[in-house]
């Protein structure tokens, strides 16, 4: 049982699909790889590509993908410096907004469970860059930057979170219920495993409305445990709905870890007659890569099921220490190894499309747009008394909800 | 006017409904129908709910259906008709449930729809309460109207967290954003010894379910116009039926109505008590009326229909006349339908009321499957009577 826990932990640390990799190979190789693709290009393009050049280039994913009853896509992406950038940006901004979420939910503005998303930024900003606005997304609780790679800005995240009139959700929903319906993003719910339900829902709508769109359904490995995951998935793939399931798999379903829930951690596989493929989840271009054969899968040839391998810094909630069932090592490893930020900054340098300086203004600018939507969210007010009824039932405006007796009742809360 | 209305309570009228007839009334309106009826019928036929139900007609006052117009139809046949002009009207409709589409339902509610809508229509789903209930309601979430067949209501337990955290909640924690047009139905109730997992009544556990809106038809006219409205009401609906009720035959009209879902059906005006009622019990309780009439008494029946939120209007307006009022129902006695409404109807009528609220309710057992117990576990028309002759010869 020891050598087995020993062995999982050496995994999580290195990529988790080679075979035979050390903990120090990842990173010399990415650098080796972006080297050796940069020289390829040398004479073509000069020294260094701006950082809005869409000049599209080649780059490896250096962990190789793993297939369930499919063949693989290529382990080489197309990208550009201006996507990376991006990347990036983005990445940094929502890695920024969820450590302000820590601080701020110690300081008592955000209240209740808080799950944070940092660590596994790689798998939304990936997939927002294979789908396009038509596609639906609907996840489980951890959505705050799934919220932002559909469309919502940090201002609304926040003030969600402190339950403020200016949030998503105008204050009514919280940390685990953010929606953005012009994103196509379906929330944001609570209960572990309802929302891949709701997701062979939205795939159903889609092609009952002959959208050329697919609708992905995001889980966690706790999840995968779930009966009405496999309900989805049966039928899914009987009626041939245009749905991704995409497991992110964390390896921890809160304080259990995947070795001590589930009989076989090969998720990609759990669809069985369901096509699958695992993706490094910390590598965004892996993940980009990743969700583009798999829509083009789920358009054509029916559901598919991805397992992101990725990891939460942040214990599962702000009440969880994520320490008690996990050491520091293992966690600050995963940070020095996969950090799926840190990747980007390496390619981005290597590449010398960016320098040193540059990257840090950047980061100090996504600072500031974080402090900046933080000082603005604590600034808005709370909801109207009134807010407490609406929207209980589709009335139309200014109409409150009726009570079980029909009638509308105000009631002055304290 | 925020000051003054946050501390009390204000009766509104019914208008949430767009497709109710009556969008707007005020108060008075009602009452004085109310009363026009009551003095116009004084007879005790119970067919002459027919010019009351007519006002529900969109926009007209028709002529009251006589033998000649209109057509004779089952109950389920009715709920088949209500489907198939919606389906056929709005290219969004769409049925999900086991077995109701190559099969045609397993009571014939949905039967001939796949022929005539398509496989992508009239969807057969495998055995996954849980899933295919969330896949309506999110397919809901995009637009599509979707219907979600309960086989027999008592599995849609399985489904109970869709229905109540995603269906419910899903409006009230988007602020709005997403609305949930999807109609959840299937047959209930006590039956012929179908034994206790198969004889279920579930609109206790829904009740109290914000966001929700329960409806119970009784008869081929409201299970129609229920139908229709409950699929055209942006709410989730929740639309009960009984395993009992499919082959009740009336004679409906043949132009196209829709009822309002929050409105209670006055059944048979009287002056000495009010009896509310829904689904089966609706009957039972006409049956003991035959008995009472003869007796001498002149009851009040009102199929209350609407059972999230409740009437109380319809209510009200009775229990101000009768000031006695009994409510009878196949709900449990704990925490039912009737426990609610005897809350309700304290809190805003016990000035009116001159004794407290009976309720005769199914007794809170499992049903068993042995006839006699069975039918001892629900309310029998002989109940009715007795409670009646009781509560009006101020025996209790």
């Amino acid at each position: 049982m020891a050598m087995a826990m020993a062995r999982w932990r050496q995994r999580l640390l290195s990529s988790a699909c080679s075979s035979s990799s050390s903990s120090a190979a990842a990173p010399q190789a990415l650098l080796r790889l972006a080297s050796s693709a940069l020289s390829r290009q040398s004479s073509s393009r000069g020294f260094a590509a701006a950082p809005d050049d869409t000049t599209p280039f080649v780059v490896d994913i250096p962990v190789p993908y793993a297939g369930h009853r499919c063949d693989p896509p290529e382990q080489r992406v197309e990208t550009s410096a201006k996507e990376l950038v991006d990347f990036f940006k983005v990445m940094y901004v929502m890695r920024r907004m969820e450590i302000a979420a820590d601080s701020l939910y110690k300081a008592k503005f955000i209240r209740g469970f808080c799950h944070l998303y940092d660590g596994q930024e790689a798998v939304c900003v990936g997939m927002e860059a294979a789908l396009t606005k038509e596609d639906a997304i609907i996840t489980a609780y951890r959505d705050h930057c799934t919220h932002i790679g559909r469309g919502g800005t940090v201002l609304e995240v926040m003030a969600e979170l402190m339950g403020r009139k200016s949030g998503c959700s105008l204050g009514k929903g919280g940390s685990m219920h953010m929606y953005n319906k012009e994103g196509n993003f379906y929330g944001g719910n609570g209960i572990v495993g309802a929302q891949t339900a709701l997701g062979a829902g939205l795939a159903f709508a889609q092609k009952y409305n002959k959208q050329n769109a697919v609708s992905l359904a995001l889980y966690g490995d706790g999840a995968a445990n779930q009966g009405q995951l496999f309900e989805a998935m049966n039928i899914s793939a009987l009626w041939d709905l245009p749905v991704i399931f995409v497991c992110e798999n964390n390896h921890y379903g809160m304080g259990t870890a995947e070795w001590r829930s589930a009989k076989s951690p090969e998720y990609y596989k759990r669809g069985d007659y369901v096509p699958g493929l695992k993706i490094d989840g910390m590598d965004v271009l892996a993940v980009k890569q990743g969700v583009r054969f798999a829509k083009e899968h789920a358009l054509t040839k029916g559901p598919i099921v991805l397992e992101m391998d990725t990891y939460r810094y942040h214990g599962h909630s702000m009440s969880d220490p994520g320490s008690t069932y996990r050491t520091r090592e293992e966690i600050s490893g995963v940070r020095q190894e996969r950090d799926p930020i840190e990747r980007v900054r390496k390619l981005l340098l290597a590449k010398e499309i960016v320098t040193v300086a540059d990257l840090k203004n950047l980061e100090k600018q996504a600072k500031a747009e974080v402090d900046e939507a933080v000082n603005q969210a604590k600034e808005g007010g709370q909801p109207e008394t009134h807010e407490l009824f609406t929207h209980v039932h589709v009335k139309g405006l200014k109409q409150l909800a009726y009570g079980p007796d029909r009638k509308e009742v105000i009631v002055p809360l304290p | 006017m925020a000051a003054a209305a946050m501390a009390q309570k204000v009766l509104v009228p019914c208008s949430s409904s767009s497709s109710c007839g009556k969008v707007q009334f005020s108060p008075s309106r009602v009452h004085t129908q109310a009363i026009a009826f009551g003095g116009e019928l004084s007879q005790s036929s119970s067919r002459k709910n027919k010019s009351l139900a007519l006002k529900a007609v969109a926009g007209e006052t028709s002529a009251p259906v006589t033998a000649k117009s209109g057509h004779e139809i089952l109950l389920f046949d009715a709920l088949r008709e209500g489907l198939e002009e919606e389906m056929a009207r709005d290219p969004t409709v769409c049925v999900m449930g086991e077995d109701v589409g190559h099969y045609g339902g397993s009571y014939k509610v949905t039967k001939g729809l796949a022929e005539k809508f398509g496989d992508l229509r009239v969807l057969d789903t495998p055995i996954c309460e849980n899933s295919f209930t969330g896949m309506g309601i999110g397919a809901a979430m995009t637009g599509l109207r979707t219907v979600v067949e309960g086989m027999n209501m008592g599995f849609l337990l399985l489904a109970y967290n869709q229905i109540s955290n995603n269906a419910g909640m899903l409006h009230y924690t988007s602020g709005g954003q997403f609305k949930i047009p999807v109609v959840i139905r299937g047959p209930g109730g006590v039956g012929k010894q179908l034994g206790a997992e198969h004889s279920q009544r579930l609109e206790s556990y829904f009740q109290s379910v914000p966001g929700l809106q329960m409806v119970a038809c009784s008869t081929p006219y409201n299970a129609k116009g229920l139908m229709k409205a409950a699929i055209r009401s942006d709410n989730p609906v929740i639309l009960y039926e009984h395993v009992l009720l499919y082959n009740l035959k009336e004679r409906i009209p043949d132009e196209e109505y829709v009822l309002c879902l929050e409105e209670a059906e006055l059944v048979r005006p009287g002056k000495d008590i009010t009896i509310l009622t829904y689904s089966r019990m609706r009957h039972f309780v006409l049956q003991a009326a035959k008995t009472l009439v003869e007796r001498g008494y002149d009851p009040e029946i009102i199929d209350i229909r609407s059972l999230k939120p409740f009437d109380l209007f319809t209510i009200g307006n009775s229990i101000k006349k009768t000031h006695k009022v009994l409510i009878v129902e196949e709900c449990m006695r704990t925490g039912g339908i009737g426990a609610s409404l005897r809350a309700a109807i304290v809190d805003n009528f016990w000035d009116f009321l001159d004794g407290r609220p009976e309720c005769l309710s199914s007794q809170d057992v499992p049903t068993p499957y042995a006839a006699t117990l069975e039918d001892a576990t629900v309310v029998q028309p002989a109940q009715i009577i007795v409670k009646v002759e009781q509560m009006l010869q101020g025996l209790i």
